[in-house]
């Protein structure tokens, strides 16, 4: 214990005393830098607006994400946004200026009750009314979980489709953010993926946060929207102004190859984006990076053609390894691609501890370990 | 009622010996509003200028008093009755004078309830439905409340309101067909017995998850609210599933956003084994109301005039001021709380016999109707009579009748069927016709 001690110690003054000269674990700064992924290192790349979309404006994420809400609260009269702190903006900014602009009927805020909000939220969309519930952190939508799993989940079956609650659809602020430790980094995903009635989605930047926001918003079932909350200032684009739709359940190929297939969501998609390059310049490897967008239900055929084409699959997320996404996405790849793989399924993940506070940097699937997974397959 | 008292005696430690005296506050936070404005009379002016500013409670004072707020030193809320024992008014003001014949298919259906429970229960017993809940006690809290609702307004429930549905228009063959899980059933045969549901009735889908329906209730009428149709939502529970936290959200939540919901519980002193002295401490249920800043009454439960009553007038007040009123129906559970119970191990059949023999809802009604000579024996015997054969027919109609298709299986978990579902139907329906004799397939309607 006393060597963790020591670590710690180390780590803590590292830390504190930033910047330093060399790493007291032997790295340069830099090295330390890129190990440590916070809001000032994360390599956020832009995606080009669909031509077809219209006029464009600079929105980082939490902007695009009211710009949706925008959209959908001034075409449906039945919309309301509601949870804890979002009628004066939000604590990430994400509903500024809707209070004013539709009332305080359409957005407002709700006691401090995550299984109230989601239960509110399911009775209002039973109404057929369209209800955008926020839970202030993903960390804290467990004491929601049987409104989301028993009630959401299943209404429209268990009532034979007399009833159903499909225009609810439920925000979370969601993954690592430097600090955040173990009530503000988790992802939860895994969680959801396991409930049958519902959908999982989360973006990866502001044009796709959008346009899947809005495709959740009017979908007909539940939805749960997590959103990687590094990105909320972080990631800035052009967005289009208009409305848009991304399609539920369909993956994204970033970019083609041919000799690994990498799968990712979220803020890993951007460790998965240096993760390639690296494999390119490093080993001339030529990876596939798909974004899965849509946890559940989940692009099987996307990623099943990839792994063909490839032979090699690599999957990545924040979320601790043991039951992560991760999982199902590996054992239903090698039960329909076995003759084509070359090469074990390989997943690079959270390990299987709570998130930490000070270890963040070693607990995240960061690009070097990405990387090393990367050279490990690629020379099976 | 304990807070009333402990806030009369705030109001008088507050005035420091001058005398003050309110003996019942109609409601607390305006009477208090009212007094700490500068015309009060009576209380010394340095109290005003001094007056809390905590935002927590605006409507507060101080006291140099170290006092604790004891539940024990109130009095409990009373239990508003219309008729005795005996089907005797005591205030005719307070009959709501409803006409013979609704009073009389009132009657009816509460028999016919009664007798609806008597053959399911029987029926489980033999084996011929998995699983069955009585109402055994607790026919006047729906019918009563019932009644006193418009048809569109919308009711969330728990499980031991079959009355409402009843009273609504679902019919024998409704309640069988669900019991039967058969391919009538409106939920496709999906849920355990007894969890109804019809939109055209706007009764929601009963689920098994106790107080889910609670926030549920106070998000639909929030929406039925914004939606100005002049509508309520009534959220039926019981005493035990007030316990959860989701009760806890549901009342918070339709105060504070004003929602106009009746929250109706049914105290029938058991939560299966659990009495309420091991559910709760205080004044029962609706004693909680005041924390919450809701209106609350508490009625005899076994008295359908007073059920009809309040639940009248907790219906006009939440449509008129757009707020969340909380009805407690004091009752006794006669029956085992299911199928799967035997109530005998932790209550005496003594117990039992005084509210099924002495007390009861249906009894009750009945001697009202005899004292205006509206029904007599002979009439009770031969309505038992049909009851008993309208069920049975209903009964053996849903018997015979084959179980849905088995893609209905799939079918509704989502609006439409996922490619990883139909991959799975597929897989399901090739395996079944490679074992054709290992599944029984004969009971149920052939997928198209």
């Amino acid at each position: 214990m006393a060597g963790v001690r020591e670590l710690t110690k180390l780590l803590k003054s590292h830390l504190l005393h930033f910047p330093r000269k060399s790493h007291p674990l032997g790295g340069s700064r830099s090295a330390f830098q890129t190990y440590g992924r916070c809001a000032s290192t994360l390599t956020f790349v832009p995606d080009s607006p669909s031509p077809l979309d219209g006029e464009t404006q600079k929105m980082n994420l939490f902007q695009s994400l009211t710009n949706a809400m925008d959209i959908i609260l001034d075409s449906d009269p039945t919309s309301v946004v509601f949870g804890e702190d979002v009628a004066f903006g939000g604590v990430f900014r994400c509903t500024v200026g809707l209070k004013d602009k539709y009332g305080k009927d359409r957005v407002f805020n709700t006691p401090l009750s995550e299984q109230g909000i989601v239960g509110f939220g399911i009775g209002m969309a039973a109404a057929g009314a369209t209800a955008i519930a926020e839970i202030q952190f993903a960390d804290y939508i467990f004491p929601a979980f049987d409104q989301l799993v028993n009630e959401a989940a299943k209404f429209r079956y268990r009532s034979g489709n007399l009833f159903n609650c499909g225009s609810l659809t439920v925000r979370a602020p969601c993954g690592a953010v430097g600090h955040g430790a173990h009530y503000h980094s988790q992802s939860v995903e895994s969680f959801f993926a396991h409930v049958p009635g519902l959908k999982v989605v989360i973006p990866r930047g502001p044009i796709q946060a959008k346009g899947l926001l809005l495709s959740s918003i009017r979908d007909k079932n539940p939805v749960v929207f997590f959103e990687p909350k590094i990105l909320y200032r972080q990631a800035v684009e052009e967005v289009p102004v208009g409305d848009y739709e991304i399609p539920l359940s369909e993956a994204e190929i970033l970019e083609e190859g041919s000799d690994v297939t990498v799968v990712g969501w979220g803020t890993q998609i951007h460790v998965l984006r240096d993760v390639c390059k690296m494999a390119k310049d490093q080993l001339g490897v030529s990876c596939e990076l798909i974004d899965l967008r849509t946890i559940l239900p989940w692009d099987e055929d996307t990623v099943f053609k990839s792994v063909m084409k490839t032979g090699r699959l690599l999957i990545a997320h924040e979320a601790t390894l043991t039951g992560g996404f991760g999982a199902e996405i590996s054992s239903t790849v090698q039960e329909h691609c076995f003759l084509s793989l070359e090469a074990p399924i390989q997943r690079v993940c959270g390990w299987d501890t709570p998130f930490p506070h000070i270890f963040e940097p070693f607990y995240l699937p960061d690009k070097w370990r990405c990387f090393e997974a990367l050279k490990k397959i690629s020379s099976y | 009622m304990a807070a009333s008292t402990w806030l009369l005696r705030r109001a008088l430690v507050g005035s420091r010996g001058v005398s003050y005296h309110i003996k019942k506050l109609p409601n607390t936070l305006k009477a208090l509003r009212l007094c700490s404005s500068s015309s009060s009379a009576g209380r010394p002016q340095h109290e005003y200028q001094d007056k809390p500013r905590f935002p927590g409670a605006l409507n507060s004072y101080y006291t140099e008093k170290l006092e604790f707020d004891d539940p024990d030193d109130g009095e409990a809320i009373p239990v508003y009755r219309v008729m005795d024992r005996n089907g005797k008014v005591f205030n005719e003001a307070h009959d709501p004078k409803l006409d013979k014949e609704t009073i009389k298919n009132m009657y009816k259906q509460m028999t016919l309830l009664n007798t609806m429970d008597r053959i399911l229960y029987e029926s489980q017993r033999q084996g011929r439905i998995s699983f069955y809940m009585t109402n055994y006690g607790e026919e006047a809290t729906h019918f009563g409340s019932a009644a006193a609702l418009l048809p569109e307004d919308v009711v969330l429930g728990q499980y031991r309101e079959a009355g409402v549905l009843m009273w609504r228009g679902f019919t024998l063959d409704d309640f069988m067909n669900q019991c039967y899980a058969n391919q009538h059933d409106f939920g496709k045969g999906r849920q355990m017995p007894v969890h109804y549901g019809s939109k055209n009735l706007n009764f929601i889908t009963i689920s098994s998850t106790l107080a889910t329906q609670m926030p549920q209730a106070s998000g639909y009428a929030y929406a039925v609210k914004r939606a100005g149709t002049g509508n309520c939502v009534i959220c039926y529970f019981g005493e035990g599933a007030a316990s959860e936290g989701d009760a806890h959200a549901a009342f918070n939540f339709a105060a504070t956003l004003e929602a106009p919901v009746i929250f109706f519980c049914r105290n029938n002193g058991y939560a299966i084994s659990t009495p309420t002295g091991d559910q709760y401490r205080g004044d029962g249920i609706g004693n909680c109301y005041r924390g919450y800043g809701m209106k609350a009454i508490r009625v005899d439960g076994n008295d359908v005039f007073a059920v009809y009553n309040v639940t009248k007038a907790a219906r006009k007040i939440a449509v008129e001021q757009s707020q969340p009123i909380m009805v407690e129906a004091m009752t006794y559970r006669i029956g085992h709380h299911s199928t799967s119970d035997d109530s005998s191990v932790y209550r005496s059949l003594k117990e039992v016999n005084y509210w099924d023999k002495e007390d009861h809802p249906i009894g009750r009604l009945r001697h009202y109707m005899e004292n205006k000579e509206w029904w007599n024996s002979k009439m009770e015997e031969e309505w038992k009579r049909e009851a008993r054969q309208q069920v049975m027919a209903a009964f053996s109609r849903a018997e015979k009748a084959l179980k849905p298709p088995v893609e209905e299986m799939f079918s509704d978990v989502y609006d439409t069927l996922p490619s990883r579902l139909k991959k799975q139907y597929k897989e399901c329906m090739d395996h079944v016709a490679k074992y054709p004799h290992e599944y029984p397939t004969e009971l149920y309607q052939p997928d198209k």
